[in-house]
C-alpha cells in the first residue's frame, strides 16, 4: 500500500473512529440526575488539605483509605508537619506511618448498615471526582429510607447523610409551585414527617397534602436546601463537597502530578532523540539508490 | 599471524579472541550487516520490530511487578495498590506493563494486517506465518492469564465468563471448567495457577517462539510491499540487487520508528494510562467481588472482536447449546488465519497487484473486525447482535471465499524489481 493509499484509508478510518467514540460516549449512567461539572485541581493544596480535614472528621470513621499511609498523604499535601498530623488528623492512635484505616469493625459495619462501607481510596477511579462531588451534594430528606435520606446520584444508597450538620436539610422541590416557604416546610418536615407541603402561590399560602407517588417521583430535577438549617451556607457547602472530591481525586492516583510533569520531560527528550534518529536515518539512506516509483495509473481502469 | 595480531588494537584483538571461541562476527554478519532486506519497506514493516520492543518492555516491567506482587486472593489487589501508592516509581512500572499489554496487541494486529496485505504468509514463508500464529495464540493466553492477576472486579468476572465457556463443551464441560479453575468457583487457587502460567510458562514459550520466528525469517528473507523475491535478482557477489544490509540501514531506520512509537507509548502511559477505560477498566479499581458483578462485563478491547462473534451465535444446533457453537465460532475465528498460506491461490502476493475483489475483501475484513471490536465492548442488543452476525459472516468470508476470489479476479502485472520505498 502506498503512502497515498494509506492517507486515503486513514481518512475513512478517522471518520469511523469518530462515530465509534461518539457512540461510546452515549452510554447511560446509573441515575438520570444531571451531574454538575467539577474540575479537580491538584495544585490547590489548600483545597486538598481542607478535603483531608473533612475526610478524617466525617468519612474515615466508616470509609478506610487502606492503601494509603498518613505520612505520604502529609508529604504530598504540602509537607504537613508530623505533630500537626498527629494532633489534628490521626484520631485512631496510629503512628504516622500507619495506613488510613477506619477503626470500625467489619462485623459492626454489616450490622449497622447492611453492608460494610467500601474503601474509598480509588472511588474517583471507579466513579469520577465529578460523581463524588455530585453525590455529596444530592442527599435529600426521604422518610422511606432507613436513615431518613436518599440520594439523587446514587438512589437508595445505604448511607446516612453524614454532612447534614454542614449542609442542612435538602428537600425535593419539584411540585410545580412557584415557591415553597422553606422555613415553614422545615418544621412540617419534622413534625408531620412529610405528609404535606406548604406552598405560596401569588399572595395566598396553602398547605396541600402530598401525593406520595409524586414525592417518590425518581426524576425530580430540583433539590432545595432549607436556609440556615446547616452550619454552612450553600457556597461554603459546595466548597466542602469540592474539597472532598478533590482530595479523593488525589487519593485515587497519587502519582498523577509527578506522572504529568515527568511525562512532559520524557516526551520532550524523546522528541529530540527522534529528530536526531531521523537525521541519522536520512544520512545513511542517502547511499541507497532509489527504486523506480510505483505505477498507479492502471489502478482505476481495470477490474 | 601472532605478529600482526600484536600490532592491532585492543578491540580487534579481543574480537579475534572471541571469534575463535564463539561465532560472534559470523552471526552478526549473517543476521545484520550481511542480511539483505528489501530496500522498499514502507511504514507497515516496522511493527515486527515494535512488537519485539514491547516484548522487552513487558519482560522487564513484569519482572519488577513480580517483586511487589502477592499472588493470593487476599493479597493480590492490595499488593498492586501498594506498588501504585507506596513503591517508588511503582506506578510507572505498572502503567508501563498495562499500556504494554494493549500496545502489544496494537502492533501485533498491525503486523498481521501487513502480512494479510502483502501476502507475507505465501511460499516460502508459510512456517514464519505458522510460528507467528503460535506467538499470537500464546500472547492471547498470556494476556488472559495476566488480566486476572490484579484481582479487580472486572478481572474476576472477565475470567469467570471465559472459564465458564469451557463449561459449554458437551459432556466433559463442567469437569473441564473445574479442572481449569482448580476449584468449584474462580478462587485464589485459580489466581495461583494463572500467575504461574503468566510469569513463568508462557513468557518462556513466547521468547522461544519469537526467536524461532526470526530464525525462520532470516533463513528465507523478508517479503516486501511488492511481494517479489529479491533473492531472484543478484549481483555477481551474490548480493540481491534490491537488498540492502539490515545493519546499518534498517537499524537506523527502525531506531527512528522505535522512537516515534515510544513517544506514543509514553503519551498514553503518562497522560492517559487508563485510556478512557479501554486499557484499564473502571471496575478494576475495585477488588474482586464474587457476589457483585460489574454493571457490564466485557473483555479488554483486544479480545472484543472475538467476544462479539461468540455472542453473535444465539441459536442451538444439533442439540448443543448456542454457547458451545459460539465457542466454536470464536475459536474458528482466531485460528482460521493459520490456513491462509493454502487459501490464497492468487498468482501474485501483494495487494498492490491483486484484483479489486481482494482489495474489497481485505477492506471488509478490517471494517468487520473493527465493528466487531466495538460491539464486543457494549452490552448486547438486538441490533448489535444482528450487526455482529453479519460482521462475523464477512470476517469468515474473507478466508473461506479466498480460494475462489483470488483465482477468479484479474491481477496486475508484477514488476521485475521492487518499486517505491524511501
Amino acid at each position: 500500500m502506498s503512502r497515498f493509499e494509506f492517507v486515503k484509508w486513514s481518512k475513512y478510518f478517522g471518520g469511523f473512529v469518530v462515530v465509534v467514540l461518539g457512540l461510546s460516549l452515549w452510554g447511560a449512567s446509573d441515575s438520570d440526575w444531571e451531574l454538575e461539572s467539577m474540575k479537580p485541581n491538584l495544585r490547590d493544596k489548600d483545597s486538598l488539605q481542607r478535603g483531608l480535614g473533612l475526610y478524617v472528621n466525617f468519612c474515615l470513621g466508616c470509609h478506610s483509605l487502606q492503601y494509603r499511609r498518613y505520612e505520604r498523604t502529609a508529604k504530598d499535601l504540602g509537607d504537613i508537619p508530623k505533630d500537626l498530623m498527629l494532633e489534628n488528623v490521626i484520631f485512631t492512635g496510629q503512628p504516622i506511618g500507619g495506613y488510613m484505616k477506619s477503626s470500625m469493625s467489619k462485623e459492626d459495619a454489616k450490622n449497622w448498615f447492611g453492608a460494610a462501607p467500601p474503601d474509598l481510596t480509588m472511588v474517583t477511579r471507579v466513579r469520577s471526582p465529578k460523581w463524588v462531588y455530585n453525590f455529596l451534594k444530592t442527599f435529600y430528606i426521604d422518610d422511606n429510607r432507613p436513615f431518613g435520606v436518599n440520594n439523587k446520584v446514587f438512589p437508595n444508597v445505604g448511607m446516612p447523610h453524614v454532612l447534614l450538620p454542614l449542609q442542612g436539610f435538602a428537600v425535593e422541590d419539584c411540585f410545580g409551585y412557584e415557591a415553597v416557604d422553606l422555613l415553614e416546610l422545615e418544621s412540617i418536615l419534622r413534625e408531620k414527617k412529610l405528609e404535606g407541603i406548604l406552598t405560596r402561590t401569588d399572595r395566598e399560602t396553602t398547605f396541600e397534602p402530598l401525593d406520595p407517588s409524586k414525592l417518590r417521583e425518581p426524576n425530580c430535577p430540583e433539590l432545595t436546601t432549607i436556609p440556615e438549617s446547616g452550619l454552612y451556607n450553600e457556597e461554603q457547602f459546595d466548597q466542602a463537597a469540592y474539597d472532598l472530591a478533590n482530595f479523593l481525586h488525589y487519593m485515587g492516583d497519587p502519582s498523577r502530578e509527578i506522572r504529568m510533569s515527568m511525562g512532559g520531560y520524557v516526551i520532550g527528550f524523546l522528541v529530540i532523540l527522534t529528530i536526531l534518529a531521523y537525521l541519522l536515518k536520512r544520512e545513511y539512506w542517502k547511499n541507497v539508490p532509489k527504486s523506480p516509483p510505483r505505477v498507479r495509473n492502471e489502478h482505476t481502469s481495470e477490474l | 599471524m601472532s605478529e600482526s595480531l600484536e600490532n592491532r588494537g585492543f578491540i580487534a584483538r579481543s574480537m579475534t579472541w572471541i571469534n575463535e571461541r564463539f561465532p560472534w562476527t559470523p552471526t552478526m554478519e549473517k543476521h545484520a550487516s550481511k542480511y539483505y532486506a528489501p530496500k522498499n519497506f514502507n511504514v507497515w514493516y516496522v511493527f515486527g520490530v515494535l512488537a519485539f520492543v514491547v516484548l522487552i518492555i513487558q519482560l522487564v516491567t513484569g519482572l519488577f511487578l513480580t517483586m511487589n506482587y502477592v499472588p493470593t486472593a487476599e493479597g493480590a489487589f492490595g499488593s498492586i495498590e501498594y506498588a501504585m501508592h507506596e513503591v517508588d516509581l511503582g506506578w510507572l512500572i505498572r502503567y508501563a506493563h498495562s499500556t504494554g499489554a494493549s500496545a502489544f496487541f496494537v502492533v501485533i494486529y498491525l503486523h498481521m494486517f501487513r502480512g494479510f496485505a502483502y501476502g507475507s504468509y505465501r511460499k516460502p514463508r508459510e512456517l514464519i506465518w505458522l510460528i507467528g500464529m503460535g506467538i499470537y495464540l500464546v500472547l492471547m493466553a498470556e494476556g488472559f492469564f495476566g488480566y486476572l492477576l490484579p484481582w479487580g472486579n472486572m478481572s474476576y468476572w472477565g475470567a469467570q465468563v471465559i472459564v465458564s465457556l469451557v463449561g459449554a463443551v458437551p459432556i466433559v464441560g463442567a469437569d473441564l471448567a473445574e479442572w481449569v479453575r482448580g476449584d468449584f468457583v474462580l478462587s485464589g487457587i485459580t489466581l495461583n495457577r494463572f500467575f504461574a502460567l503468566h510469569v513463568f510458562a508462557l513468557p518462556g514459550v513466547l521468547v522461544v517462539l519469537v526467536f524461532v520466528h526470526m530464525v525462520a525469517l532470516h533463513h528465507v528473507g523478508s517479503n516486501n510491499p511488492d511481494g517479489i523475491e529479491i533473492k531472484e535478482k543478484k549481483d555477481e557477489k551474490g548480493v540481491p540487487l534490491d537488498g540492502i544490509p539490515f545493519h546499518p540501514y534498517y537499524t537506523v531506520h527502525d531506531f527512528f520508528a522505535v522512537m516515534v512509537f515510544l513517544i506514543l507509548f509514553c503519551a498514553v502511559m503518562f497522560f492517559a494510562p487508563e485510556m478512557f477505560g479501554y486499557f484499564i477498566e473502571k471496575p478494576n479499581f475495585e477488588i474482586a467481588n464474587p457476589i457483585a458483578t460489574p454493571d457490564h462485563i466485557a473483555p479488554v478491547w483486544y479480545y472484543t472482536p472475538f467476544y462479539a462473534m461468540l455472542r453473535a451465535v444465539t441459536f442451538p444446533l444439533f442439540g448443543l447449546d448456542a454457547k458451545f457453537w459460539g465457542l466454536v465460532v470464536m475459536a474458528g475465528a482466531i485460528l482460521i488465519p493459520v490456513a491462509l498460506p493454502w487459501l490464497d491461490k492468487s498468482p501474485v502476493k501483494s495487494i498492490r497487484y491483486k484484483g479489486r475483489i481482494s482489495k474489497f475483501m481485505l477492506g471488509m475484513l478490517v471494517i468487520s473486525f473493527i465493528v466487531l471490536g466495538y460491539l464486543g465492548t457494549i452490552p448486547p442488543s438486538g441490533f448489535g447482535t444482528a450487526t455482529a452476525q453479519i460482521a462475523t459472516l464477512v470476517y469468515f468470508s474473507y478466508f473461506l471465499l479466498m480460494p475462489w476470489y483470488t483465482q477468479r479476479e484479474k491481477t496486475k502485472p508484477v514488476p521485475e524489481r521492487v518499486t517505491g520505498g524511501h
